[in-house]
């Protein structure tokens, strides 16, 4: 129980830490807002030219723009959420004060992060959305189910985010300087989790790699799970099994990342 | 502030101290030439993904808005390279509203250099040459590909597109900083008609709604960038009914855009109060 208010009270501090700044949040609303705009009338020109595209209507379509900006900071698709600061920590040796932490290394960054992501979900995501929803024509569900089963596919893809994320910052151990993977992560997260275009209307073997990868999890899974063009539970189970996968690689990672900084002394 | 000076003179002041800040930071980046090569890839790689996204639709359809692969290619290029001159040039602006917050603006001003050319200059990085790269690949495939009667006129425009686009976007940068001194916390607003406004152009005027072209154009005229003379050089029709000869007006546009964009800048800087911490 001591454990588990432990990591609440460090998800809320994340929470509220990015609560703090207004100004830049209504900014970033702006942001999302203008670009869901540009991305809107292109879509609209894409699925004019070839109805059910990669197997949406138009109004699928167009839903799917205004959730891939509503979820784009949540999701961190293109950084910038704990990472830059865990690198930083790693870089001046700072982390060796968390190592003695009495903290799970992984779970306090976990916390943090799921912190920031309700932020950002709520802050930079509900906004957006809505605008979409006034001023196109949208297939928003009106079952209540469709949503929470929408929000379990987000909660679940914040983690595959963060989890991957995770690896990102730990390459710092050996890279020291984290902004080559940072970038490599940023290409990585727009290509291949259906930011630019549903990964559906990839062509052919490359539509299949990229469906398979765990970045699919961030954007298209919620998407499809939202436009009922996925089975809920099998986009879990994708999910899931990512997260697993990729938080127990972190895991690995961390321990012998870890016992290098003991033998540097930090 | 110094004697008052002409505006020949400040303006030979202000590139000078560009140029040798500029230097600075060129010199510092080249002490890890490996690191440079790297995030120069890294930069042209990020910026491909939005051409790939282009490429990935018309694997798809034919057309789009009713232009075709090159001539959209055109419109990308000559946006993306136009844009990617800025942000080598000036594209350290977004960082203005973070100086305003922690106070290291005053740095700046105490020293007898014009404050535009220092924060222009802040952290020039050489590796956004990389988006500049890209911008100018995706042109010259267009360029080869276009089935276009090049007479000398069409080919002076691209030059002529990519000039008045960069001091287009130049301007609004300039302005989104002079905004950022009062919005301290809203960079990302700047981001909207920048990268935003690069994003917009990349596509044709066909795709978007008539009230978003007219914003384009009257408002904030990006227009100015690339559709309206691009579509010249492409013998397309003009998007609201505008007379052919609005194609050569971007010289004028670019000039009356930076001269507004100039007095909002010393409108931010008279009204920029220290933090005090």
């Amino acid at each position: 129980m001591g454990t588990g208010r432990l990591y609440t009270a460090v998800a809320v501090g994340g929470f509220r830490r990015y609560a703090t700044y207004r100004t830049a949040t209504a900014a970033g609303v702006f942001t999302n807002t203008v670009f869901g705009l540009i991305l809107a009338y292109v879509f609209m020109a894409l699925w004019d030219e070839k109805p059910h595209l990669g197997g949406y209507d138009q109004a699928q379509a167009l839903t799917y723009v205004w959730l891939s900006q509503a979820l784009l900071m949540a999701m961190a698709t293109m950084g910038g959420g704990f990472e830059d600061e865990l690198i930083e920590r790693i870089r001046t040796g700072d982390i060796a004060i968390d190592l003695y932490r009495p903290a799970d290394l992984q779970l306090w960054w976990l916390s943090q992060d799921a912190g920031r992501a309700m932020f950002h979900l709520l802050g930079r995501g509900v906004v957006p959305l809505a605008f979409g929803a006034l001023c196109f024509e949208l297939a928003l569900p009106a079952d209540p189910l469709t949503w929470i089963a929408f929000l379990i596919a987000v909660a679940l893809g914040m983690v595959v985010s963060f989890s991957l994320r995770y690896l990102v910052a730990l390459s710092a151990f050996w890279l020291l300087d984290g902004a080559g993977a940072a970038q490599m992560s940023m290409i990585a997260g727009v290509f291949c989790s259906g930011m630019l275009l549903p990964l559906n209307v990839f062509p052919g073997a490359l539509g299949e790699v990229v469906r398979a990868l765990p970045w699919s999890s961030l954007v298209q899974g919620p998407a499809d799970v939202l436009l009922g063009t996925a089975d809920p539970l099998a986009t879990y189970a994708f999910q899931a099994s990512w997260a697993m996968g990729l938080l127990a690689l972190g895991r690995l990672i961390q321990s012998v990342a870890t016992r290098r900084v003991v033998v540097q002394g930090g | 502030m110094g004697a008052p000076q002409g505006t020949y003179a400040r303006v030979r002041d202000g590139v000078r101290a560009y140029r040798l800040i500029a230097g600075m930071w060129i010199r510092s980046t080249m002490a890890y030439r490996a690191s440079f090569v790297m995030t120069t890839f890294g930069n042209f790689a990020a910026t491909a993904l939005d051409f790939a996204a282009v490429l990935l639709m018309f694997s798809r359809v034919d057309r789009l808005g009713g232009y075709s692969l090159p001539e959209v290619a055109f419109l990308y290029g000559i946006s993306a390279t136009s844009f990617g001159i800025t942000d080598l040039v000036v594209g350290s602006m977004d960082r203005l509203g973070r100086r305003v917050r922690d106070g290291t603006l005053d740095t700046l001003l105490v020293r007898p250099v014009p404050v535009l050319a220092q924060v222009a200059a802040d952290r020039f990085a050489l590796r956004r040459l990389g988006r500049v790269t890209q911008g100018l690949l995706v042109l010259a495939y267009a360029i080869a590909v276009l089935d276009i009667d090049w007479t000398p006129l069409r080919l002076l425009m691209i030059p002529l597109m990519l000039l008045c686009g960069a001091a287009i976007f130049a301007a609004v940068f300039v302005a989104g900083g002079a905004f950022q001194f009062v919005a301290q916390d809203a960079s990302e607003v700047q981001n909207s008609f920048t990268y935003g406004g690069t994003t917009l152009l990349q596509y044709p005027p066909t795709v978007f709604a008539k009230d978003l072209v007219r914003g384009a154009t009257f408002v904030l005229p990006l227009a100015f960038v690339n559709w309206l003379p691009g579509l010249y050089v492409l013998g397309r029709p003009y998007p609201l009914d505008l007379p052919t000869w609005i194609a050569f007006t971007p010289p004028l546009i670019a000039a009356g855009c930076c001269a507004l964009a100039g007095v909002a800048w010393r409108a931010g800087l008279r009204s920029y109060r220290s933090t005090g911490s």
